[in-house]
């Protein structure tokens, strides 16, 4: 087996706030192979942002690594990271904020390679811009338009040739879809599945519902308060959710058929504040099957191969 | 490819210059600002044509002659036509109110960009300098630094660029923090964009509307600032027509021929509202919530 292409190990990332420290990611340990998707679920203000943002370096971790085909994204250098984004890249949650609205959809599109100076400006560059804009599935006319002249999906669009501009070979995507028409977010869903195939790209794919993910992700990690609670292949995760958390997810999932025998699970309480939490269980508060032994951290554990799971009693529960 | 059908509006769009421009021409303050700075600019460029006369010919004969047919604002002291002067006294004007605050745009521009795209302590060290700066009355503060490099027009325009930086720096700097906040400037650093690029691509374009304001009614200040140390004998020297110079020559005379300090006055006053309506009239083309 290959070495993965992603290797991340208990990395940290603490915001200082007036409140106390946020532990926006508080030891998150995963591993993306070449060529697979990633799914990262979770919801808001669970840290999965920030992780995204942390494997292209667009943050600095305060603790831990993240390998990028076996050398520490950390410790790079300015000139270093420079080459490093032409390997990593990211497509932005909000493809109206995310576009230059001073720019034109081809000097949006056009800008990674001037940065780079990767083609000189003119007939080749606009060639590559054409190219980039067949793939993401814009048409051609749409070259010289502004972005407010366009619809989320086209947006998103344009943010995807962006991202393509310099062929990298890893994408995160930060909840690409969650700004757009349902209608559209098919289309989209259906854009990266066909990229990941044509060029060969490995993702990672963050949203805060399963039912976007379950579809185009391989395996599937669901994240709670800066913590990874249960990682695992995609369709055991949904089938049989281990940690509560990911239960109550997947039970929110809408469904046609009638399960009489699956209840929808609605948590009580709110997520607890991320400052300064205490050393227990994250999910101690809203959990429908704590018990005393969750008063204390509780570690990742793999219950059964590739399937990990951060909850004591489920822990016991596969093991005996 | 997918493509859904395409509605037929696509052609009246227009770019977000031509959008401005229409609504800065539905406006009539800004328009006849418009022209009057024409008018101005147009006087400046062609004074050695427009003008009767040229600066300084001194014709004694006639001194002190009162608005006529031959002198339309009259004559001063040493029998110079008041009409000729006022017109050439335009181009020194102009030149003044634009220098100085080119000055202070790219100076404080650049400090105020600096501050606000760095923050922290970048931020901290040029911004209480400018407000070292601010905390001298402005006027003093030009008049301290005329008077310590002498008096005469280039340092008159230094003295009040100066001035005007920590002001360019102040409203930079603001417009600067918010640009920056967007996600595209953060887009454009995962692609590995430098700090330089990033500055001069995404975060001056995109704050440079409230600017271009700022620096028009900003060059009506100036000129009124200059005028000003003119008037205290500290800026343009005889025999320059500088207005404000020839408003404090024809101060001495007021009793006996109010048209020498009053054409002066005038031709400041028409200047000054000129760009206070262009840029007042920009201001609401480049932000449509801020009127009605």
């Amino acid at each position: 087996m290959q070495s993965p292409l992603v290797e991340v190990k208990n990395l940290q990332k603490i915001f200082n706030t007036k409140q106390g420290s946020l532990f926006a990611v508080d030891g998150v340990d995963l591993h993306i192979d070449q060529g697979e998707t990633l799914g990262l679920v979770g919801e808001s203000g669970c840290g999965k942002s920030t992780t995204g943002r942390l494997l292209v370096r667009l943050l600095k971790a305060d603790s831990g690594e993240v390998l990028f085909q076996g050398t520490d994204i950390q410790s790079l250098t300015r000139k270093q990271m420079k080459l490093f984004a032409r390997k990593a890249q990211i497509v932005f949650q909000d493809p109206f904020s995310s576009l230059d609205p001073r720019m034109s959809v081809y000097e949006i599109i056009a800008e990674p390679l001037m940065v780079h100076r990767l083609l000189s400006r003119g007939k080749e560059m606009r060639k590559k811009v054409e190219s980039l804009m067949d793939y993401a599935g814009i048409a051609r006319r749409y070259m010289n338009s502004f972005p407010h002249e366009l619809d989320g999906g086209r947006r998103q669009r344009v943010g995807i040739a962006r991202a393509l501009a310099l062929d990298p070979v890893f994408l995160v995507l930060d909840e690409p879809v969650s700004a757009l028409d349902v209608s559209i977010q098919a289309q989209i869903l259906n854009l990266f599945e066909d990229l990941q195939r044509e060029l060969k790209l490995t993702y990672l794919f963050i949203a805060h519902d399963l039912s976007v993910v379950k579809h185009i992700s391989e395996r599937i990690a669901v994240m709670y308060m800066g913590q990874i609670a249960e990682l695992g292949r995609g369709h055991e995760v949904i089938s049989r959710p281990l940690h509560p958390y990911s239960e109550a997810l997947v039970s929110a999932i809408p469904r046609i058929r009638k399960h009489p025998e699956k209840q929808r699970i609605i948590l009580e309480g709110d997520v607890p504040s991320p400052i300064d939490p205490p050393q227990i269980c994250r999910f101690y508060g809203r959990c429908f099957l704590r018990q005393d032994q969750c008063r204390q951290p509780i570690p990742l554990k793999e219950v059964e191969p590739g399937r990990f799971v951060r909850c004591i009693v489920r822990q016991q529960g596969s093991s005996s | 490819m997918k493509q859904q059908a395409v509605p037929v509006k696509q052609r009246k769009q227009r770019t977000r210059l031509q959008e401005t421009w229409r609504r800065f021409i539905k406006n009539k303050w800004a328009l006849s600002g418009m022209a009057l700075l024409l008018f101005l600019a147009l006087t400046a460029i062609g004074a050695g044509f427009v003008a009767p006369e040229g600066i300084d010919d001194q014709q004694l004969t006639r001194r002190f002659s009162p608005p006529s047919r031959e002198n339309l604002m009259g004559t001063d002291h040493l029998g110079r036509d008041m009409l000729s002067r006022i017109i050439h006294g335009s181009r020194l004007s102009l030149s003044i109110g634009f220098i100085t605050t080119t000055i202070g745009l790219l100076v404080g521009g650049t400090l105020g960009a600096i501050a606000g795209y760095y923050g922290g302590r970048e931020d901290q060290i040029i911004m209480r300098f400018m407000d070292v700066i601010l905390a001298i009355p402005g006027f003093i503060f030009a008049v301290a630094l005329v008077t310590a490099l002498g008096p005469n027009l280039t340092n008159l325009m230094i003295a009040v660029g100066v001035n005007s930086i920590p002001y360019f720096a102040r409203i930079i700097r603001s417009s600067v923090m918010s640009v920056k906040e967007n996600e595209y400037i953060e887009a454009a650093r995962a692609i590995g964009s430098s700090d330089a690029w990033i500055i001069t691509k995404h975060v001056v374009p995109n704050s440079f509307a409230p600017i271009l304001v700022q620096a028009t009614l900003y060059i009506g200040d100036t000129i009124i600032i200059a005028a000003g140390l003119s008037f205290l004998g500290l800026g343009a020297q005889p025999p320059l027509p500088e207005w404000g110079a020839m408003l404090s020559g024809g101060r001495q005379y007021l009793r006996d021929a109010w048209w020498m300090a009053t054409f002066p006055g005038i031709a400041i006053m028409i200047t000054v509202l000129a760009f206070n309506l262009v840029g007042d009239g920009l201001r609401d083309a480049l932000d449509p919530r801020l009127k009605r």
